[in-house]
């Protein structure tokens, strides 16, 4: 049961390096050579918390299936230097089976890298790279590492071309220079390449980027936001293109602005989101309270990282669910959605974005750092999130005409009422924080807060989300529930499951609130053992399934804190030694 | 969103909403509201082309008492709301209504930011140097030695925020002060801040005759300012900081870039697809 059998062609690697030894840089440029030879792909980074310098890894996988985690452990450790490497080598897991290749040159390995058992091969990078002028390791080694995975020397090429496309002509040149030098100089005539091109061109897409597309097209046209890692870099990718498209992103003083500014935008009528990352989640509760209590649709996009406090920054968790659920004061009920992959993070932003927009209240997407800051070669994304059972826009019920009895928050079967817009003459009102009457004046009376609550409730709660609720995928007595970006080591858990006989079923959460408990109840069926797979400490989805009675009482949890990615392989563990005490 | 419509034929009274203000009897906020809705009708905006927006607190209320679109939002954060509203729709009128303590104590840092953004927005505060909606409490401008507040027995012991001081080192390019004891004066200077192009700072002194009856003398110590408005940030500078807190009338008005996003579109979304394509 190793992952090396789940592939039928690709292979799993990391490029380690201290700053500046270009380690991301490669395996950027792998990444996009692998797309290219027509593989699925998935670059994952890790780096510490300097902002110049200190270690850097680039982590990928790639293979002729999309590839949605990066497994168990690695085949290949191409090590461009070994400064600093202690500090993440629990990030790089290695087996007799690895590979370490290392420059001849380079100082000894790390004996914390050699206790694997893994192969050692010394390599001349150096010597290649001093032998071009401005030779640069990290290319040569690129292009002899190409050429060992059977990649096409057009395809590194290509790569390198996109990658180091900011890049002087110069640069470019002695680069292409380097990585045909180490392509040359490898041995590459075992490996066969297996992938083939497809139909359709695939994408080369960073999570977060993925959700600022999901967001641009679910209508989002206004955003403010305060720049925090791991999510700045939606907001990077949104700024020019939100021009392009008509629309602008303010950057505002603080989080609290942050909030109220979109909360201004959407009252003026325009789609509007903000991205985040817990601390900045934390600082927001008040204001999306606001938006629940005076209707008016946000969009939040979380990019999690370790927590809590300013936690780790830099790396992974999923432990912003509790606030992201039950953060708001009062009854505040609201959308909280958690995108699943990259590719995911397209249709699970742009389909909240409908959603608040629809039912006019507060959507928050649970993204991460491991979804956020990863890219993948992936399929593009259908023309409608979910589409089976949703209607096919999702969109703001406005006011059209001038009505003198027009009552904002008046109760409608639905629960959602019409948006008049500033410049309708006939539909001013004021949107109040405060609870109101029907027509928006402020009211303490227990019958006027008993009926807007009840309205806010009643149209999230009533509303048809059709299957977009969750992803399930197999078949089997067994059950692996789960939510968010823990779905990638998920589904492969399950697969890898049920090719060693284990029938096992996998259930990802995407709509997370309002809980879908009936269908969730329906799905997990009679399922005989049941494990709930989160990576945080507390277990916060399993408390959340059981404090919603959608939880049978024999499941179990299966959780752990960042930052180290979950892996398939302790998922299977965790399922099959239950599996194993209920055969005795 | 079509063009503004004029309206030519509305008074001032045809701004007025049906919701009864909750302030008390005296109060200086219902001289503000008369004022904004002489400045609305002496400026024939179109009722629907204007939105009021508010935090929280007595004078934050403003807002439903005047027949435009309206937003009340939560402590301290007006600006922002009223930031978002105005870059998203550059097409309205958007006027921010708020208090000393929801202005520059829990607002104090997006106070500073709206100064130096400079969008086109008029910003009154209603200056009455206490927390009145939590009853009685010392603000930023209440004197130190104001020791009426269960909160603070012997008073704040600060020194008060000098609200058009700050502006002026923010960066506002509007800054005036009217009284509400002086209701021509204040519609006056409304009109002046509405129609200025960018952010208008006008802070109103309106007694709160519950929690600081003392106030009542307020009409006997304000007076006209012996300076004429100056476009000088140093020049200002120097009659702010000589000043008793008391001059009344424009101080500094300056033009200076306005923050507003203007962009037309020119792609589609599937436009932005194609540069993840292989």
């Amino acid at each position: 049961m190793t992952e090396r059998s789940t592939l039928a062609g690709g292979a799993t690697l990391a490029i380690t390096g201290s700053g500046g030894s270009g380690a991301v840089t490669a395996g950027l440029i792998l990444l996009a050579a692998v797309g290219r030879a027509g593989y699925y792909g998935l670059l994952g980074r890790s780096a510490g918390p300097q902002i110049r310098g200190g270690e850097s890894a680039a982590m990928l996988r790639f293979g002729t299936q999309p590839i949605e985690c990066m497994g168990d452990c690695f085949d290949l450790l191409v090590g461009l230097d070994w400064e600093n490497v202690a500090r993440f080598a629990d990030e790089l897991p290695l087996d007799r089976n690895s590979l370490i290749l290392t420059d001849a040159q380079a100082e000894p390995i790390p004996e914390i890298l050699l206790r694997s058992g893994a192969q050692v091969r010394s390599l001349p990078w150096k010597a290649l790279a001093d032998a071009q002028t401005e030779g640069r390791v990290n290319m040569v080694a690129l292009g002899m590492v190409g050429a060992m995975l059977g990649l096409p020397l057009d395809a590194l090429e290509a790569g390198a071309r996109a990658t180091l496309g900011g890049k002087s002509a110069r640069v470019l040149s002695h680069s292409l220079d380097c990585v045909r030098s180490g392509y040359a100089a490898a041995d590459a005539s075992s490996v066969p390449s297996s992938a083939s091109a497809p139909a359709v061109a695939r994408w080369n897409i960073s999570g977060n980027e993925a959700a600022g597309l999901g967001a641009v097209r679910g209508g989002v046209r206004f955003v403010a936001a305060y720049p925090i890692t791991p999510a700045s870099e939606v907001l990077e990718w949104l700024a020019p293109r939100l021009e392009l498209l008509g629309g602008s992103l303010l950057q505002a003083e603080d989080e609290l602005a942050s909030i109220n500014m979109i909360i201004g935008s959407s009252f003026g009528g325009v789609p509007s989101l903000t991205a985040t990352s817990g601390p900045g989640l934390s600082l927001m509760v008040e204001g999306l309270g606001l938006a629940v209590a005076s209707e008016t649709p946000v969009v939040v996009v979380n990019v999690q990282r370790g927590g809590p406090s300013t936690g780790i920054p830099t790396k992974s968790e999923q432990s912003d669910l509790n606030i992201a659920l039950h953060g708001l004061h009062g009854d505040a009920p609201h959308l909280v959605l958690a995108a699943l992959g990259i590719r995911d993070c397209v249709d699970t932003v742009e389909w909240a974005v409908g959603l608040a927009e629809h039912l006019q209240t507060v959507a928050i997407v649970l993204s991460d750092q491991m979804l956020g800051q990863s890219r993948a070669i992936i399929d593009p994304p259908g023309d409608r999130p979910f589409g089976a059972g949703q209607r096919p826009h999702l969109q703001r019920l406005i006011a059209q005409e001038a009505d003198p009895d027009h009552r904002r928050y008046r109760p409608t079967p639905d629960g959602v009422s019409p948006m008049a817009l500033p410049g309708l003459a006939g539909g001013m009102y004021t949107g109040e924080g405060l609870e109101h009457g029907p027509g928006g004046a402020p009211s303490s009376r227990a019958i006027d807060h008993a009926e807007q609550l009840e309205k806010r409730l009643r149209k999230l709660t009533g509303f048809d989300y059709g299957p977009g609720w969750a992803e399930i995928r197999g078949e089997g007595d067994h059950l692996l529930l789960t939510w968010g970006s823990s779905a990638g080591p998920v589904f492969e858990a399950a697969q890898r499951l049920r090719d060693a006989g284990i029938p096992t079923r996998a259930i990802a959460l995407r709509l997370l609130a309002p809980l879908q408990r009936e269908a969730l109840l329906e799905a997990i069926g009679s399922a005989g053992s049941i494990l709930v797979v989160e990576q945080n400490q507390t277990a916060q989805c399993f408390a959340y399934l059981h404090s919603q009675r959608a939880l049978p009482t024999h499941a179990r949890s299966f959780a752990r804190p960042g930052p180290l990615p979950l892996r398939p392989a302790e998922i299977m563990r965790a399922l099959t030694e239950r599996h194993e005490r209920q055969e005795t | 969103m079509d063009v503004a419509g004029i309206t030519p034929t509305l008074r001032a009274k045809d701004y007025k909403s049906d919701v009864a203000p909750v302030w008390c009897p005296g109060c200086g906020h219902f001289a503000v509201l008369s004022a904004v809705t002489k400045a609305l009708a002496h400026l024939k905006l179109a009722k629907e082309r204007v939105a009021m927006i508010s935090g929280i607190g007595c004078s934050s209320r403003l807002p439903a008492y005047v027949d435009a679109y309206g937003f009340h939002g939560i402590h301290g954060r007006a600006l922002p709301i009223a930031s978002g509203l105005k870059a998203a729709r550059p097409d309205l009128t958007v006027i921010v209504a708020g208090g000393d303590g929801d202005g520059f104590s829990i607002g104090g840092n997006h106070f500073l930011h709206a100064c130096r953004r400079n969008m086109d927005l008029t910003y009154i505060v209603m200056d009455n140097e206490v927390y009145g909606m939590t009853k009685g409490q010392a603000s930023p401008t209440t004197q130190p030695d104001w020791a009426k507040s269960k909160l603070t027995p012997h008073g704040t012991g600060m020194r008060p925020f000098l609200p058009t001081a700050i502006a002026l080192a923010a960066g506002a390019s509007f800054i005036a002060r009217g009284f509400a004891g002086d209701p021509n004066g204040l519609t006056k200077l409304l009109v002046e801040a509405i129609e200025h192009p960018g952010f208008a700072f006008l802070q109103v002194l309106s007694p709160c005759q519950t929690f600081r009856p003392e106030q009542k003398e307020w009409k006997h110590l304000v007076h006209p300012s012996d300076m004429a408005p100056t476009d000088d940030p140093v020049e200002a500078a120097r009659f702010i900081q000589a000043d008793d807190g008391m001059a009344l009338g424009l101080l500094y008005v300056r033009r200076l870039p306005v923050w507003q996003p203007q962009n037309q579109a020119t792609a589609t979304t599937a436009d932005l697809e194609r540069e993840f394509a292989l």
